[in-house]
């Protein structure tokens, strides 16, 4: 490749500014400072100031405890290494919480997975028609704001005003037995659409040639879906059940809101709701051990949760 | 993006070029004969059928339900219209106490809206020089904002708040806005995406032209990292417009609530002021046509860059 007048001139202008051991061609060189603090800078002053500090400022908070001088002394925070997390693990409360979470992840996740899997295969199969306007249809729902869903369910299971009385004059929807399961449908109804856009756009990747070879093997649809399409969406099925055992576990906007309906609903009934409720006694420093370890035990759950389908492949 | 139908071109060459293979009808044409395929066709469409209204239903009823008076929202029958009464709640809404929910729609606009804005701009720039430019750092960098990616934004909330109350800066505009123009996912998408579209060629042509870097960036590159760029304000608008535990646990005065946590407030207090209940149906309602507009105008960005992240 001869050297072009262009290459000679840029290369002049390298070894001008850079040192002569720079390659002649090199895909991006070693920027100056300044326009890479421009870009840069912007946002890790706000990365720093309202992501890092924040969760720095809450682990310190973490560690302290509060002395009072009497009972009506005043209170002063001093430092008391893991003691706060000492009664996080004896709370029985958020134990309970976080019990409660767990049980309706391991229900809700798969159910909802399972949904978005069989929609994004209908979708993808020949055999349905008016496509589009299904995944527009079910892709509605996640426009809807958790909070304003429980709001529109919350009245939907009221039995004065539920158009759906065949069920809600059998079944109290909102009573203690019921209502972590009437929460669980307005998370579905609001995240499935979401998930199966998700698979459905891995199974528009998946090269049509395989789906060729398989029909000259003589391949049914379903025989091609099972063998095929949902082996390789496997990524995306990991990739929705992580963001959804995530978001099973900082459950707060929809048992909340459902606390208006329902009685059953306590201010403890998740993780994240217990976190609230003992920040406002006040007790900070309580309330800021517990949010360590609930960002930590999601943090490890999904970890474990990617390791272990990780090792499923590779087998 | 492939044909929807799985049909394959029937007498197209071959790779290398010579004649065509005969192809039997069954390879190219999907199975839809009339016995083999009607009974799973009908089904697949009663199954969908189904879950649309499932998915629909609870939304046409909280349309019918804005249009009844107090009276009516008991009375009649929850799936169809009464007397409709919709322009007199609708202005009851707005009137209630000094027109507060409109100041709540103008504080999502700008928390969600402006927040987005800025949160684009800022992880743009960032994700692109992440791309574009070799420098110290720049490794540690990306790992420690795609550590930020998998922070959930409930867990800061509680955080953010033992911050704001450490300079009383809590119950603010700023204690809602300025968290959320941090996008951490932004940066990713944005550095995936022009490291895919903003040929290094281009920036190369566009240095000798002596164009400045920034200058660049605004001219040129902002053109070709545009979807990425739209996918990030959408999924960005949508963060802040749901994000619930942050105005929760900061505010406390109803000037500043965004609609969503300003109707949960209404919700919360039915049972002292009943007349709430009309508000909040027609006001949920009100709520939701700006994010379904938007969804609808941009699904065609928002659907390739769901798929790009979804792959990577």
């Amino acid at each position: 490749m001869s050297s072009t007048p262009i290459d000679q001139r840029s290369t002049a202008r390298d070894s001008a500014v850079f040192p002569p051991t720079t390659p002649k061609r090199r895909p991006y060189r070693t920027a100056r400072l300044g326009p890479v603090l421009v870009f840069v800078g912007p946002f890790a002053v706000m990365f720093i100031t309202f992501y890092l500090v924040p969760i720095g400022y809450a682990i310190w908070k973490s560690l302290l405890v509060v002395e009072r001088e009497g009972t009506f002394g005043t209170a002063t925070e001093v430092f008391g290494g893991l003691t706060q997390y000492i009664r996080v693990f004896e709370n029985e409360v958020f134990w309970q919480s976080a019990g409660r979470v767990l049980l309706f992840g391991i229900v809700q996740v798969p159910v909802m997975i399972g949904l978005a899997l069989l929609f994004a295969l209908l979708l993808d199969s020949p055999i349905l028609s008016g496509k589009r306007f299904f995944r527009l249809a079910f892709f509605v729902p996640y426009a809807v704001p958790g909070v304003i869903a429980a709001i529109m369910w919350g009245f939907l299971y009221s039995p004065r005003l539920s158009p759906f009385t065949a069920v809600t004059s059998q079944v109290d929807l909102l009573s203690a037995d019921f209502v972590l399961w009437s929460i669980a449908n307005v998370v579905t109804w609001v995240f499935v659409g979401y998930n199966m856009l998700i698979i459905y756009s891995t199974l528009l990747s998946i090269p049509p040639d395989l789906y060729e070879a398989a029909r000259l093997d003589g391949a049914g649809q379903f025989r091609m879906a099972w063998s095929i399409k949902i082996p390789l969406v496997r990524p995306s099925l990991v990739l929705t059940a992580v963001l959804s055992i995530i978001g099973t576990l900082q459950l707060l906007a929809e048992p909340q809101t459902f606390r208006a309906f329902s009685s059953a609903v306590t201010s403890t009934f998740t993780p994240n709701m217990t976190i609230y409720a003992t920040s406002s006694i006040p007790n900070v420093p309580l309330a800021a051990a517990m949010s360590v370890v609930l960002a930590l035990a999601t943090f490890i759950l999904s970890f474990t949760f990617l390791r272990i389908t990780r090792r499923k492949a590779t087998l | 993006m492939r044909a929807e139908e799985n049909t394959r071109e029937v007498g197209a060459p071959e790779a290398d070029g010579s004649a065509p293979r005969p192809r039997r009808r069954a390879d190219s044409v999907p199975a839809r004969g009339p016995r083999k395929g009607r009974i799973p066709r009908a089904g697949a469409f009663v199954v969908m059928t189904m879950f649309t209204l499932y998915f629909l239903t609870p939304i046409w009823w909280l349309v019918v339900a804005s249009t009844k008076s107090r009276g009516d929202l008991f009375s009649t029958n929850p799936l169809w219209f009464a007397d409709v009464n919709f322009v007199e709640n609708l202005s009851g809404l707005l009137a209630y106490r000094d027109g507060v929910y409109l100041r709540w729609l103008l504080n999502s606009a700008l928390y969600a809206g402006v927040g987005a804005v800025v949160a684009t701009v800022l992880s743009g720039m960032c994700g692109y020089a992440l791309a574009k430019y070799r420098f110290r750092g720049r490794e540690m960098i990306f790992n420690v904002v795609l550590g930020g990616v998998l922070v959930p934004a409930t867990a800061l909330a509680l955080p953010l708040f033992l911050l704001f109350s450490q300079v009383e800066l809590t119950d603010t505009f700023w204690a809602v806005f300025l968290p959320s123009v941090v996008s951490p996912f932004g940066v990713y998408l944005s550095r995936v995406f022009a490291e895919a579209s903003v040929p290094d060629e281009l920036l190369e042509a566009s240095r000798l032209d002596g164009s400045g870097e920034v200058r660049t960036f605004f001219t040129i590159s902002i053109r070709l990292m545009f979807p990425a760029l739209v996918t990030v304000f959408l999924f960005q608008f949508v963060s802040i417009w749901n994000n619930f535990f942050l105005p929760l646990i900061m505010l406390r005065s109803e000037e500043l609530f965004p609609v969503t946590y300003g109707l949960y407030a209404w919700n919360s207090t039915i049972n002292q002021f009943p007349e709430l209940r009309t508000y909040v149906l027609i006001g949920s309602l009100i709520s939701i046509v700006p994010l379904i507009i938007v969804f609808l105008l941009l699904q065609r960005f928002w659907r390739n860059g769901l798929g790009a992240g979804a792959l990577k």
